[in-house]
């Protein structure tokens, strides 16, 4: 197993976007807020974007809130020669941030007449795809301000951590797609090839749409569609240079997991597919491991040694701590179990393990503690 | 009946939500088989596509159909759907429109993701309505399952997963959709239904615990149990451990009683107290929840079939059986 090296990969300065993905609850969030910190002690101006922090987090960094804007993290500078390090922390607001594509490439009146748009405000706010196109979105607009060296992105709790990958094509896709077009004008393409040959199944269609779900929204969604299109040109390309981005090699992903079979199989997923679409993968961060302060003492041994306490009415507390060392030991022994599962499929990936911690983190020195975590090199 | 008992003597549609990495799947299949206990039938059914029921049970993914994956303790079958959004549109619009083949060819076109697409809501509100179509089914006058078993989308997606009537409100103010939706929310909002929360004794589950709670009660949806998965044992927690006493013990079961050793022991011993000691500060915020806590069992060994039966017994010691 090789060691993920994330020293290196924080003060490197070609680094500039760190990706943060894996299933929910397994600590990309902290992670991420951990990495952050560390890169903005070693120096470097650094933003963390997180998508569905808990309060807890955000407390962590004394922010009260956070929002769709980068906000300072106090307390927080430079340690070593280069004092110039900031933490800047934020929340994807994906409703505003929709907002700003809008206002960004239209003028007021037309905006307002889109945000009026009743089809407008339930996708920007509860589209299936709108949560990951906008951090992708969002994350754009960061890289573009050029502001910041290092631009930390945690990604959305998504049903499946590929989600991400996909949505933003998805969701473009829709919004471009022939069929959108089809139905909102269908006259215009009755006469071409495959499609005449369809017309009679969608034409079928498009009567049981409009029954179902009405004119009206299928007219809101013609009038959005039309607004947007002639705004910025198609979603698709716009959807392709955010996925162009995280390919360059200033992106390093980041998989992380925890030791449980679903987390590390979700990760070997994720591993897999980054490997297969030529993404910077940078390695996996296994959080909360659990390790025993005495190795040599087995769980069989310390079991044996228990029982024959008990047997002989001796020490009762010396039985019940190596009861306890023994149940340790063989959690310890389930997680080697279920992370050679992910360094055996990819013994390439470099790895780094976190131990695991009774409590959350609840400040700025339990981040750096993680920090210090991630960044051990044995 | 058990102090905490999780009885809900007239739940036959359980809904199992938790944060993500709590084992809610693990729990629900376990509640599945807890169920069907003594010659009942139950339903298991997933709705997010993650074929986690094929994974957790060693099956290859689970079709849109229902198949017999368990058999119950003393007898009883446990059955799984995997629900899928576009087959049962598809089954939706074939039971109003009589689409036949087009349908199919439809599906091809992506016309079936589009429409789903398009009307955000009516995803859910198709899952939902699958849902509610199996807990009602009958066949020669009698209930084909006597308890239907969701593995739920997690805390933080449940609520507009299970609120459908809103979903759907700017969608469709009449119409199929809107009768649909009413009539999930009708089974949902009855005593007919019980949501349970899985958590572990970790700060964050038993904060989203809380958090899921507070908007399924505002939804007014009727919450089930709070599931406290992978309990361990509450040990030494009140024994005064020195490092003289562990060495003597050492010494009498004949193990090396070495410095590092007896202190690595020692600090094991204190790790795990103040694990305990929160773990016990967690609990008494789950109890204030007002609803029944039932614990089950950390398994050292992973989950595993003999594992999943250990869970289900569990469920049913603590009262849960199918009305």
């Amino acid at each position: 197993m090789t060691v993920l090296d994330i020293e290196a990969l924080l003060t490197d300065p070609k680094t500039r976007i760190i990706v943060c993905c894996g299933s929910g609850g397994v600590g990309k969030t902290t992670t991420a807020a951990a990495l952050g910190l560390r890169a903005a002690e070693a120096g470097r101006r650094t933003v963390v974007l997180t998508i569905d922090p808990a309060r807890r987090l955000a407390q962590s960094m004394g922010l009260s809130e956070l929002d769709n804007v980068p906000r300072r993290v106090k307390g927080v500078g430079g340690t070593g020669e280069d004092d110039s390090g900031e933490l800047h922390a934020m929340m994807l607001d994906m409703k505003r941030t929709f907002d700003e594509v809008v206002l960004a490439h239209t003028d007021a009146d037309r905006a307002e007449e889109i945000f009026a748009n009743p089809f407008y405000q339930a996708m920007s706010s509860s589209f299936s795809g709108t949560q990951e196109y906008m951090a992708m979105e969002k994350l754009s607009q960061l890289r573009a301000a050029d502001e910041w060296d290092l631009i930390i992105v945690d990604t959305p709790p998504s049903r499946s951590a590929l989600d991400f990958l996909d949505a933003p094509q998805n969701l473009a896709r829709f919004l471009d797609g022939r069929l959108l077009k089809l139905l909102l004008a269908p006259a215009k393409t009755g006469g071409r090839g495959m499609l005449k040959m369809m017309s009679a199944s969608f034409g079928l269609f498009s009567r049981v749409i409009t029954k179902i779900l009405g004119t009206q929204l299928l007219d809101d969604v013609s009038t959005f569609v039309a607004a947007l299109d002639s705004m910025f040109g198609g979603f698709r390309e716009r959807a392709q240079r955010t996925y162009d981005l995280l390919k360059t090699p200033g992106t390093a992903f980041v998989v992380v997991a925890a030791p449980e079979p679903d987390a590390v199989r979700e990760a070997s997923y994720f591993a897999d597919r980054l490997i297969a679409e030529g993404m910077p993968l940078a390695g996996l961060v296994l959080n909360r491991v659990h390790a025993t302060e005495v190795p040599e003492l087995s769980a069989a041994a310390a079991l044996a040694a228990a029982e024959k306490l008990e047997r002989a009415d001796g020490s009762g507390v010396t039985a019940e701590v190596l009861r306890m060392h023994a149940g340790l030991s063989r959690l310890v022994e389930r997680e080697r179990r279920i992370a050679a599962g992910f360094t055996t499929a990819h013994p390439d990936v470099p790895v780094v393990e976190v131990p695991a911690e009774a409590e959350d983190v609840h400040d700025l020195d339990g981040l750096r503690r993680v920090g210090a975590a991630l960044a051990t090199k044995d | 009946m058990p102090e905490d008992s999780i009885a809900f003597p007239q739940a036959r549609l359980h809904i199992v939500t938790g944060k993500g990495g709590t084992g809610k799947t693990t729990v629900a299949a376990a509640l599945a088989l807890a169920l069907a206990a003594g010659g009942r039938r139950t339903l298991l059914v997933e709705v997010e596509g993650r074929q986690g029921i094929a994974q957790l049970l060693g099956l290859d993914p689970l079709p849109y159909a229902e198949r017999p994956v368990a058999v119950a303790p003393e007898g009883g079958e446990v059955r799984a759907l995997a629900v899928d959004a576009e087959e049962a549109l598809l089954e939706y619009l074939e039971m109003f429109y009589k689409l036949g083949r087009a349908g199919r060819v439809l599906k091809k076109l992506g016309a079936i993701d589009f429409a789903t697409t398009i009307a955000p809501g009516m995803r859910d509100v198709l899952l939902t309505g699958k849902v509610k179509e199996s807990v009602t089914r009958a066949d020669r006058g009698r209930r084909v399952y006597d308890a239907v078993v969701v593995d739920a989308p997690p805390t933080g997606r449940v609520g507009r997963f299970l609120n459908v009537n809103s979903e759907v409100a700017g969608l469709a103010k009449v119409g199929p959709i809107k009768n649909q939706a009413d009539g999930v929310m009708a089974v949902l909002r009855s005593p007919m239904t019980a949501i349970h929360v899985v958590t572990l004794l970790e700060e964050m589950p038993v904060q989203e615990t809380a958090d899921a709670v507070t908007e399924l009660a505002g939804i007014g949806l009727p919450i089930g149990a709070v599931l406290v998965n992978a309990v361990r044992g509450t040990s030494l927690v009140d024994a005064k451990v020195t490092q003289a006493e562990l060495k003597r013990g050492l010494a009498a079961a004949g193990l090396p009683t070495d410095r590092s050793t007896v202190k690595g022991l020692a600090d094991e011993v204190s790790d795990h107290v103040r694990r305990v000691a929160l773990e016990q500060r967690l609990r008494s915020e789950l109890t204030e929840l007002g609803r029944p806590v039932v614990d089950l069992p950390f398994l050292p060994e992973g989950m595993s079939t003999d594992g999943l039966y250990e869970l289900a017994d569990v469920l049913r010691k603590a009262g849960v059986r199918a009305p």
